[in-house]
């Protein structure tokens, strides 16, 4: 058993777009996942959550815009807030929390439709349905992720006709056309080739002038190239928090340390 | 020295033991496939005996007239429209209701015991003898509601016995979707039904289709349950036309109407005693078999079709 | 892309359409419950029709004369009312079938399941689908005037001397209505169920264990019969129960090649009715509504309900066992 020292957390002088306030979440009503979690997302910047796999960080990224909620027996405890709002509250709507938070899957997962139409899903659902808005819209987003050029011709093609990278840069497109106020990645480019992923990385890169980025990846390297902030999570619990440079290169904790030199994990 | 012998004499051993063993192996493959080889046989010859003994009566006057006791006269003309429109009710109820009692089961039925009474019913209404549904229909649609013998009857009663299968393939079709599309649904604030309406059903449209198409054409071959609520044998008259010239145009007037099904009439002219009826029942027989290859077919292919398409 | 203002315009937005949205919801699902509470209804409504029929009959008649009696003529004078002629039809048919069901069945799929290459399963399986999806008056035709025919070519030059032998068992020429020819048709038409069945069954018996008999040195048949073969046994099983289930429930094979004197026999080369070409012979005629002769389907029926909702609750179960073992 590895012992577990006090934890270390560094939120001095951040300004929050998300606070996680003594999280604790259950699977299926008995399996303990996060243990108190408290954690500061800064507005517009990367935060990425690295650790060892099963140590919670799909799991601590999933809460943030209630996918739990989807299968029975899942419990939160503990607070969410987004712009001082606790969005785990039973009298929130999920689907609210939804159109504000996107989220970019492990593996590329467009609809099997058309470009345009995976584009404006999101937008639809949301209830507009003016052509003019959703054309702009499209050309926004796709721009955003950096698919305009090779997408602008053929926005009625089956989106199953893109390369694995396009299709990351689709969904990616797909949770910007919404606005969303911060957008989760989970794992993004652990599907893809080394050239698609140093494209998804150039766009994350750009992305965080407007947006709040919180990503989950099991590569060291693409936390240390992308992020601003960094969290190191072990066996659900959240062990260390820093500025991303303070934490990789001077690690206060054995475990952070341990897994950032490549030790386990 | 001695031992090398006995070495060898055991290796031969083995080797007479191996090879008597991937004999028998080898004479199994030769009664699986004749047992293949019989099933085939029994379709080509069901179909040839049709075909070869309906012969002479495949031709245009047979479809286009109706019952009569010349049996040169007979024709199948009431039958044909009326399995078609038996089978437009059958498929009016059962797709709908089919669909969303899989949807339900598959996508909302909360795990209690009312779900599982749901469940367990469909599966023994899977297996409820056809003629059992004839016995419902005719003591609940066509004495109680006083439907009548009717193509609403008939079409009801074919409806329920093939509802079953409706579910169990929607079912089907609905698991096969991956989450990984559910969940991208549902990160852009889509809500449970959007997601199933924009989504789960347009992917799995293909698969329930196949479902659809294998039980209507059960439906449609079906004879005892029809034949216990009274469908008649010797109709010479069509239904009422759906299409009206005047105002509002459409009639819902043969719904009421009386009726005969391909089956039924096969059944009839099989059943008469002069050997001539045998070959208008092969005719009968011949279309009815055509009828339904041809949708089992269809469906087959569809099914195999949809199966290389999907890329997720 | 995140101007500040819009962030709470947007949640009040969506907050007003919220209850629009869940009450939307609910009726949707109380929608789809009401389709998937249709099948209850319609076991209720059939148990429901069957039972109260037969209450009537069962008023007129004993239960104990009713599953006693060795005479059912409820049509002539004077009328009997004995369920066993129907039951011994039903029986003998369904054996005849089951003889030549559950070997062609189960050699097909382990055929197919253990034998056979994936190109030639491709295209066997769909040949057995076309099999299974003929309408059984055409399979009643077959019978009739095929596979009778047949058999009694067969039959001609053994029959004098086995009725000269033993004239209770041997008729002397084979009777144009009898239960062997629809039974052998029966069975023919339920081996695509019973080999689909056991196949899945059989295929979902994982590959460690064959390759562990194949690395023994057991030949394919030997881990066929020795290793798949009692590994998916319970799933085997539901798919013959599952046959005789439909065996039993089979009307129109029977009602138009056994012929449908009623009679008390197990003599496959005699003829016969069961309960389902009993309930259709009635129904052919003009039975008045609330008569007796009018109730006897229904009580036939109830009979053939029980009999089948027994092996299709057995067959359900083992089933479920197979799929949860592995």
């Amino acid at each position: 058993m590895v012992e577990i020292s006090p934890r270390l957390h560094n939120f001095a002088g951040l300004e929050p777009k998300a606070e996680v306030k003594n999280l604790n979440f259950y699977y299926g009503g008995s399996v303990h996942a996060l243990k108190n979690i408290d954690l500061v997302i800064p507005e517009r910047k990367v935060t990425a959550l690295i650790g060892p796999s099963g140590c919670g960080k799909t799991t601590l990224l999933r809460c943030f815009n209630r996918m739990h909620d989807l299968y029975p027996g899942n419990r939160y405890e503990g607070e969410i807030l987004l712009d001082g709002v606790n969005i785990l509250a039973k009298k929130i709507d999920p689907i609210e929390v939804r159109m504000r938070v996107s989220m970019v899957f492990q593996r590329p997962n467009p609809f099997p439709k058309s470009i345009y139409e995976n584009v404006i899903y999101g937008l639809r659902v949301q209830g507009t349905s003016k052509r003019s808005i959703l054309d702009d819209k499209v050309e926004q987003a796709l721009r955003g992720a950096a698919l305009w050029e090779e997408a602008k011709d053929r926005l009625a093609d089956s989106a199953y006709n893109l390369s694995g990278g396009q299709q990351q840069r689709l969904c990616i497109a797909r949770a910007l056309a919404t606005d969303p106020e911060l957008v989760l990645f989970d794992e993004p480019t652990s599907a893809l080739d080394p050239i698609a992923t140093a494209s998804i990385e150039d766009l994350m890169n750009e992305l965080k002038q407007q947006v709040t980025i919180l990503i989950v990846t099991h590569s060291m390297q693409q936390a240390a190239r992308l992020s601003d902030y960094t969290a190191f999570m072990f066996l659900g619990e959240l062990m260390e928090f820093n500025d991303t440079n303070l934490l990789f290169n001077k690690p206060i904790h054995q475990q952070t340390q341990d897994y950032v030199s490549g030790r386990f994990g | 020295m001695a031992h090398v012998e006995i070495s060898t004499d055991s290796f031969q051993q083995t080797q007479a033991s191996v090879s008597r063993r991937q004999l028998i192996s080898g004479l199994f493959n030769v009664v699986g496939l004749l047992v293949i080889l019989v099933a085939t046989l029994v379709l080509l010859a069901l179909v040839i005996q049709l075909v070869a003994q309906g012969a002479p009566r495949l031709n245009w006057k047979f479809f286009s007239s109706f019952a009569s006791s010349d049996y040169n006269e007979a024709g199948i003309l009431a039958p044909l429209v009326g399995s078609a429109l038996v089978m437009l009710v059958t498929a009016a109820i059962a797709v709908p209701l089919g669909v969303a009692a899989g949807i339900y089961l598959e996508e909302y039925a909360p795990k209690n015991w009312l779900s599982a009474l749901i469940e367990i019913n469909v599966t023994n209404l899977a297996g409820v003898p056809s003629i059992v549904y004839g016995l419902l229909a005719l003591g609940f649609f066509n004495q109680t509601l006083k439907l009548g013998e009717s193509i609403v009857t008939a079409g009801l009663t074919l409806a329920l016995l093939i509802l079953p299968i409706v579910i169990v393939t929607t079912r089907e079709a609905l698991r096969a979707i991956p989450s990984l599309l559910r969940e991208a649904a549902y990160a852009l604030g889509a809500s449970k039904w959007q997601v199933i309406w924009d989504h789960i059903l347009p992917y799995s449209s293909g698969s329930i289709l196949t479902g659809v198409i294998i039980g209507l054409s059960r439906a449609i071959g079906e004879t005892a349950p029809l034949i216990t609520i009274g469908a008649l044998t010797f109709i010479a008259f069509l239904p009422p036309s759906p299409v009206k010239a005047e105002f509002p145009f459409i009639s819902f007037e043969w719904l009421q109407a009386p009726f005969t099904v391909m089956p039924i009439q096969m059944f009839n002219w099989v059943s008469r005693p002069e050997p001539e009826f045998q070959i208008n029942a092969a005719a009968a027989g011949a279309v009815l078999i055509f009828m339904t290859l041809a949708m089992n077919g269809l469906a087959i292919y569809l099914r195999y079709r949809f199966r290389k398409g999907v890329k997720w | 892309m995140t101007d500040p203002s819009l962030p709470s315009s947007k949640v009040a937005q969506y907050t007003q359409k919220k209850a629009t949205r869940e009450l939307q919801e609910w009726l949707i699902q109380a929608v789809l419950f009401l389709a998937g509470f249709s099948c209850v209804a319609t076991t209720i409504a059939i148990m429901y029709i069957l039972i109260s029929e037969s209450v009537f009959f069962f008023q007129q008649i004993s239960i104990w004369e009713f599953l006693t009696s060795t005479d059912w003529s409820p049509l002539f004078d004077p009328p009997g009312y004995g369920i066993l002629p129907l039951v011994s039809g039903t029986l003998t048919t369904t054996l005849v079938a089951l003889f030549v069901a559950v070997p062609m069945g189960t050699i097909a799929a382990i055929y197919l399941s253990e034998f056979a290459s994936a190109k030639l399963r491709e295209v066997v399986k769909p040949i057995l689908e076309l099999l299974a999806g003929i309408p059984t008056v055409v399979y009643g035709y077959f019978a009739l005037l095929f596979v009778t025919p047949a058999l009694q070519w067969l039959y001609a030059p053994m029959g004098p001397f086995l009725s000269g032998r033993f004239p209770d068992l041997f008729p002397v020429e084979l009777s144009g209505f009898n239960m062997l020819g629809p039974g052998i048709v029966m069975g023919l038409m339920i081996t695509p169920l019973i080999s689909s069945i056991s196949e899945d069954a059989m295929r979902a018996v994982p590959i460690g264990l064959r390759e562990g008999s194949y690395a023994m040195g057991a030949t394919r048949l030997q881990t066929a019969l020795r290793v798949v073969f009692p590994s998916a046994i319970s799933g085997i099983s539901a798919a013959y129960i599952l046959g005789i289930s439909r065996a039993v429930g089979e009307t129109m094979i029977v009602a138009i090649a056994a012929g449908l004197q009623p009679t008390f026999t197990f003599n496959p080369l005699e003829s016969a009715a069961t309960i389902t070409a009993y309930i259709v012979q009635v129904s052919l005629g003009d039975l008045p509504y609330g008569s007796i002769e009018y109730q006897t389907i229904f009580a036939a029926g109830l009979t053939l309900v029980i009999v089948t909702l027994v092996f299709n609750i057995i067959g359900y179960f083992l089933s479920r066992r197979f799929r949860e073992t592995y």
